[in-house]
C-alpha cells in the first residue's frame, strides 16, 4: 500500500514538473526560430533579450504592487466578514454566503466583464479616466475576497462556539478573545487564504484582461508573448519566476523548520 | 461575542462590486446599442449553443479526471506526518505560482506535431499522435491547470477529520474499506463540493486554454465573450447576453452541487 501510494504521488508530482523542466531546460536553447523543441547547443541569450524588454519590468512591477495590496487587504477584510457572518442567524447567513459563494461560481469571464462595465462607466462619469492600477486593485480584491472567507469558514464551523465565549467569561475583552482564541483557532485558514489571494492575484490574467486598460501585469504581458508564434523569451521568464518561487519557498521553509527546531529546544530546557 | 457588526464592510465592498456590476450586465443583455430594451441579443445567443454544448462537456470531463486523480493524492498527503504533509501540499501549489498561461505554452510545446513527446515517440521508433488542437489537449490543459483546486479543499478537509471518529469505527469493528466509504469519505464531502466547483467553473468558462490548445476548432464560451469585448466583433451587448447566459447556467449547476452539500451536511448531523 505505501509503495503503491509512492508510486502515485510520484506519477502526479511528475505529470505537474515534467512540462515545467522542460520549459526551463529550453530556456537554455541556443537555437533562434526554428522549432521549441530541437536544442541546438546552450547559450543565455534569451535572458539577455529579456533583461533588456523595459516592458517586463514595468508589468512585474505592477503585478507585484496590486498582489501585495490585494491580498492584505482580502485577507483583513475577509477575516472580519468569515467572523462576522459565523454571528449570523441561519436567515441572513444563508443570504451572505450567497453573495460570496456569487462571485467564486461565477466564472472569472464574467466578473471581468461585469467590472469592466462598472469601471468603464465609473472613469466615464469622472471625467473621462482611464482604466489602471486603481481598476484592477478594485477587481483583485472583489474576487480574492470570497476565497479568503472560504477558506476560513470551515475552521470557524469546526471551533466550538463557546470558546470564545468561555474567554470572555473568565475576563477577556472581546478584542482578547479574537486575538488570543478565536484567531489562533482560524489560523491555518487565515493563512490558506492568504496564500491563495496572493497566487491568485499574481496569477490572474482573465480579470485582469478585462479590467486593466493599457496598463500592462505580468499575465498581460506574458500572454501578448505567447501570441507570437515562437518566442523563447517565454521559456526564460518561466525559469527565472520558477526559480525566484523555489528560492523563497526553501527559505520560508528553512526559517519555519529552524524556528520549530528553536522552540523545542526551549521547551526541553525549560 | 457581538461580531456581528464585522461583516458590513465586507457588504458595502460586494454591493458595489458584484451586485451593480452584474446588473450592468443584465441591462446591457437586455438594450440595444442606443439603450432602448430589445430581446434580440439573447435570440442571437441560440445560435450558439453547439459552443455551450462543447463547453460544459469538456468541463465535466476535466472536474471528473480532476476529481479521480486528485481525491487519492489529498488522501495520501493528509496520512503523513504534519511537517511531510506541508512539503507535499507546498509541491502541490508550487505550479500554481507559475502562470497558467505558461503552464498551458508549456504543454503547447510538449503537444505540438514537431514537439517534445512527438519527436521521443518516433525516437524510440513509435508512430507520432496528433494532440495538438484536439479536445483532449483542452481536457488535459484543464486537469493540469485546476487539479491543485480540487486538492487542496480536499485535503485541508480531510485533516480536520478528528481521528478518534476513525478509530470508533475501527472499534466498532470496520474494516478499512468499510471506514473509507462510510466515514471518511461522508466527512471529507465538503471539500469535494468546493473542490468540482472551484475546477469546473473555470474549465468551462477558459477562453486560453481552448486558444492555445484547442486551436480555431474547438471554440469555448469564454472565446464568444472575449470576441465580443476585446477582439474584433465588438458588441458588448451580444457580449453581456452570452455572459448572462453562462452565469446562469452555472449558477443552475452549482445550485444543484450546493444541494448535494447540504443533504450531507444534514447525514452527518444525523450521524452525531
Amino acid at each position: 500500500m505505501k509503495a503503491v501510494s509512492r508510486i502515485y504521488m510520484f506519477l502526479l508530482f511528475l505529470f505537474l514538473y515534467a512540462p515545467i523542466f522542460v520549459l526551463v531546460i529550453f530556456s537554455f536553447n541556443g537555437s533562434s526560430t526554428m522549432s521549441r523543441s530541437v536544442w541546438s547547443g546552450f547559450s543565455l541569450r534569451w535572458y539577455a533579450c529579456l533583461f533588456q524588454d523595459q516592458m517586463l519590468l514595468v508589468s512585474l512591477r505592477n503585478t507585484l504592487i496590486i498582489a501585495v495590496v490585494a491580498s492584505a487587504v482580502s485577507t483583513v477584510l475577509g477575516t472580519a466578514a468569515a467572523i462576522g457572518i459565523n454571528g449570523l442567524n441561519k436567515w441572513a447567513r444563508r443570504v451572505v454566503m450567497n453573495v460570496t459563494n456569487f462571485p467564486m461560481m461565477n466564472p472569472d469571464i464574467v466578473t471581468g466583464v461585469s467590472l469592466m462595465l462598472l469601471f468603464v462607466a465609473a472613469a466615464k462619469f469622472m471625467g473621462n479616466l482611464a482604466l489602471g492600477m486603481v481598476s484592477l486593485i478594485f477587481a483583485h480584491i472583489t474576487f480574492c475576497l470570497p476565497y479568503v472567507i472560504l477558506s476560513i469558514m470551515p475552521k470557524l464551523r469546526q471551533m466550538d462556539p463557546n470558546l470564545a465565549e468561555a474567554a470572555e467569561d473568565l475576563g477577556c475583552t472581546p478584542r482578547q478573545a479574537f486575538f488570543h482564541v478565536v484567531l489562533p483557532e482560524i489560523m491555518p485558514g487565515v493563512v490558506t487564504g492568504l496564500i491563495m489571494a496572493f497566487t491568485l492575484s499574481i496569477d490572474d490574467f482573465v480579470v485582469s484582461y478585462f479590467t486593466s486598460g493599457t496598463t500592462q501585469t505580468l499575465p498581460i504581458f506574458i500572454y501578448s508573448m505567447t501570441r507570437k508564434r515562437v518566442s523563447p523569451e517565454i521559456n526564460a521568464l518561466s525559469a527565472l519566476l520558477f526559480g525566484t518561487i523555489l528560492l523563497l519557498l526553501i527559505i520560508i521553509n528553512i526559517r519555519t523548520s529552524r524556528e520549530s527546531k528553536r522552540s523545542e529546544t526551549l521547551q526541553k530546557e525549560a | 461575542m457581538k461580531s456581528k457588526a464585522a461583516v458590513y464592510p465586507y457588504l458595502v465592498w460586494m454591493i458595489i462590486f458584484i451586485i451593480v456590476p452584474t446588473a450592468l450586465v443584465v441591462v446591457f443583455a437586455f438594450t440595444d446599442k442606443g439603450g432602448t430594451f430589445t430581446l434580440q441579443n439573447l435570440q442571437e445567443v441560440g445560435q450558439y449553443s453547439n459552443i455551450f454544448l462543447r463547453s460544459i462537456w469538456l468541463g465535466a470531463v476535466a472536474t471528473v479526471v480532476s476529481l479521480v486523480v486528485g481525491y487519492p493524492a489529498a488522501y495520501i498527503i493528509s496520512r503523513h506526518s504534519v511537517s511531510r504533509q506541508n512539503t507535499l501540499i507546498m509541491l502541490i501549489m508550487l505550479p500554481m505560482w507559475m502562470n497558467f498561461l505558461l503552464r498551458t505554452y508549456a504543454w503547447m510545446t510538449l503537444l505540438e506535431d514537431s514537439g517534445f513527446i512527438n519527436r521521443a515517440l518516433m525516437a524510440c521508433g513509435f508512430p507520432s499522435v496528433h494532440m495538438i488542437n484536439t479536445q483532449g489537449a483542452v481536457v488535459l490543459g484543464m486537469v493540469y491547470n485546476y487539479i491543485p483546486y480540487m486538492i487542496l479543499p480536499v485535503y485541508s478537509v480531510l485533516t480536520k477529520i478528528d481521528p478518534s471518529v476513525i478509530e470508533a469505527a475501527e472499534d466498532l469493528g470496520a474494516d478499512r474499506r468499510t471506514v473509507f466509504l462510510r466515514v471518511t469519505l461522508p466527512l471529507s464531502m465538503p471539500g469535494v463540493i468546493s473542490g468540482v466547483t472551484m475546477v469546473f467553473v473555470p474549465s468551462v468558462s477558459t477562453f486560453i486554454i481552448s486558444k492555445m490548445l484547442g486551436g480555431g476548432s474547438n471554440l469555448l464560451i469564454g472565446d464568444l465573450i472575449d470576441m465580443q469585448f476585446l477582439g474584433s466583433a465588438y458588441n458588448p451587448n451580444l457580449g453581456s447576453a452570452i455572459s448572462l447566459v453562462l452565469m446562469v447556467l452555472i449558477l443552475i449547476c452549482m445550485g444543484i452541487m450546493n444541494q448535494f452539500d447540504e443533504n450531507g451536511a444534514a447525514e452527518g448531523g444525523m450521524m452525531v
